[in-house]
């Protein structure tokens, strides 16, 4: 590992300036992720500034009734807090899905959002890959791909991104505060994370030394139920194969709105528009969901090792989407 | 690129100073003597390396020591008392047998400490049930087998003594 300065940031402000002045420079959370790939040789920051101490740990309410969560808070006791877990099941189930409780109580919110992507040949510093070393090439696309995307892949990158937490708040419509040299701007969390395109090596719009503060949810709607499901390779402590968050309003036994956002089946969290559409005003029967969910599979693109990531996906869906709907008419 | 600190270890004040590179499991194991905390995977996805950090359970594989001055740390050695009489956990264990080799033991030891107090503290896992607090007031989740696999996924044992490990927490657990 290359040697690196550490320094304790005193206020957001000054974080941000220590980093930004040095391109060398990274922000410290839980340290998660960026331990290991510092480990690993994937990353190499020259200063690290801790921003732990910083009083962006707390969990407020919103006047209209959303939350407002910071940068800091751990995300397991973000999945406990009990106005998520009142309000926002979909956030809390998510958050607990992800992980082993030891990682979730140092894991932050922020670098959750900002976790990369456990691609092999990302983490893997003797291969090829546009992400970790753009021009390189991607040793995924004619490797061991069954983890990678079906969906928004470029000929460069077959990435996915790894959070749970991420897809929930995706449906949630939340908003990313970001503070730079100029103060601080707003990022819908759906422009948060950019597909891969020719850039794969930048996985959100972030510019360096930005620092992201908190996340802002909005309430969902009076009535509305919200869930999250994960497919694995085991029971616990594992990424996602396929993922579904889903906040559903019925009305007797149609659909009036539902939200959908997969994991695991492209390089950002993945709104299911088409899907969303489809549903809009149908009947609440698997026939409907399964439908809905073709609507968005049309244009998946599987590699030779993930075809079954499009039936998971679309029995996925429909699980949830049954669960969902079955809860709202008991 | 050093950096002074003092790590307070099973109760004990220690200064040192370490390579900012160093993790807080190389600090205490390399530089403390404090080899409990075992060394399995060294990224964070076996659990071997668990101690409570400000009493809550983490891997200390995963975090620099330099960003830990001031804070309290417990390995599984620091759980028994001082006149030697043992955790219950660490009691529990003996008496169901819940290890092989012994390698994952103390972070299997920690992190059940960690998990119990998680739990009696409201906090929900994937496997508690949905609805459990309603009005979101917290109240202690009761631990059944599929509770405490769920939260303890977090600790591999390779010799696959996780059915005895489950025997030996529950018992703790149902104090």
């Amino acid at each position: 590992m290359k040697p690196f300065d550490y320094s304790r940031a005193d206020d957001a402000g000054s974080a941000v300036a220590a980093v930004m002045a040095r391109p060398d420079a990274a922000f410290l959370a839980g340290g998660t992720n960026l331990v290991d790939h510092m480990k690993l040789g994937v990353a190499a920051p020259e200063l690290l500034v801790d921003v732990t101490g910083l009083p962006l740990d707390r969990v407020e309410e919103l006047p209209d009734g959303g939350l407002r969560i910071g940068a800091t808070v751990r995300n397991s006791d973000l999945a406990a807090h009990p106005l998520v877990r009142r309000r926002l099941p979909v956030l809390s189930q998510a958050l607990l899905a992800g992980a082993s409780g030891q990682l979730r109580n140092a894991a932050t919110t922020a670098g959750n959002l900002l976790q990369r992507t456990r691609c092999g040949y990302f983490q893997d510093v003797t291969t090829p890959c546009n992400k970790r070393e753009p021009g390189s090439g991607c040793a995924a696309i004619g490797g061991w791909n069954r983890y990678h995307a079906v969906l928004g892949a470029s000929e460069h990158c077959v990435a996915v991104h790894p959070s749970d937490m991420a897809v929930a708040l995706r449906v949630l419509d939340a908003v990313v505060t970001v503070l730079g040299e100029d103060g601080e701007r707003r990022v819908p969390v759906g422009e948060f994370h950019r597909l891969p395109g020719e850039a794969p090596e930048a996985d959100t719009v972030l510019r360096h030394g930005e620092l992201v503060t908190a996340v802002e949810v909005p309430p969902l709607p009076a009535g509305t139920r919200s869930g999250y499901r994960k497919v694995r390779d085991r029971a616990s402590y594992a990424f996602a194969l396929v993922s579904v968050a889903a906040a559903v309003e019925t009305d007797g036994d149609r659909v009036r709105e539902a939200r959908i956002a997969f994991g695991g089946l492209a390089h950002k969290p993945w709104r299911a528009e088409r899907a969303e559409e489809a549903l809009r005003g149908a009947s609440a029967t698997d026939e409907a969901f399964r439908e809905a969910a073709e609507a968005e599979l049309r244009a998946a693109r599987p590699l030779p090792g993930n075809g079954f990531k499009i039936p998971m996906a679309r029995n996925t869906l429909a699980a949830l989407l049954r669960e969902l709907t079955t809860e709202e008419r008991r | 690129m050093d950096s002074q600190l003092t790590l307070h270890v099973d109760g004990e004040p220690r200064s040192l100073t370490v390579d900012n590179r160093t993790t807080l499991l190389d600090a205490l194991r390399d530089r403390l003597g404090v080899t409990s905390p075992k060394k399995g995977c060294d990224h964070g996805q076996c659990g071997s390396c668990t101690v409570l950090l400000g009493g809550r359970r983490v891997v200390s594989c995963l975090t620099f020591a330099v960003a830990h001055d001031g804070a309290e740390v417990t390995t599984a050695e620091g759980l028994a008392e001082a006149d030697g009489r043992l955790h219950p956990l660490q009691q529990a264990f003996l008496d169901h047998d819940g290890f092989q080799c012994g390698y994952c033991t103390p972070g299997q030891i920690c992190s059940a400490a960690g998990m119990l107090a998680e739990a009696e503290a409201g906090h929900p896992s994937s496997a508690t049930a949905d609805g459990d607090g309603p009005g979101g007031v917290p109240r202690p989740v009761p631990l059944d087998e599929e509770e405490i696999r769920e939260r303890m996924s977090g600790n591999l044992c390779r010799c696959g003594a996780y059915g005895n490990i489950v025997d030996a927490i529950r018992a703790v657990a149902g104090r």
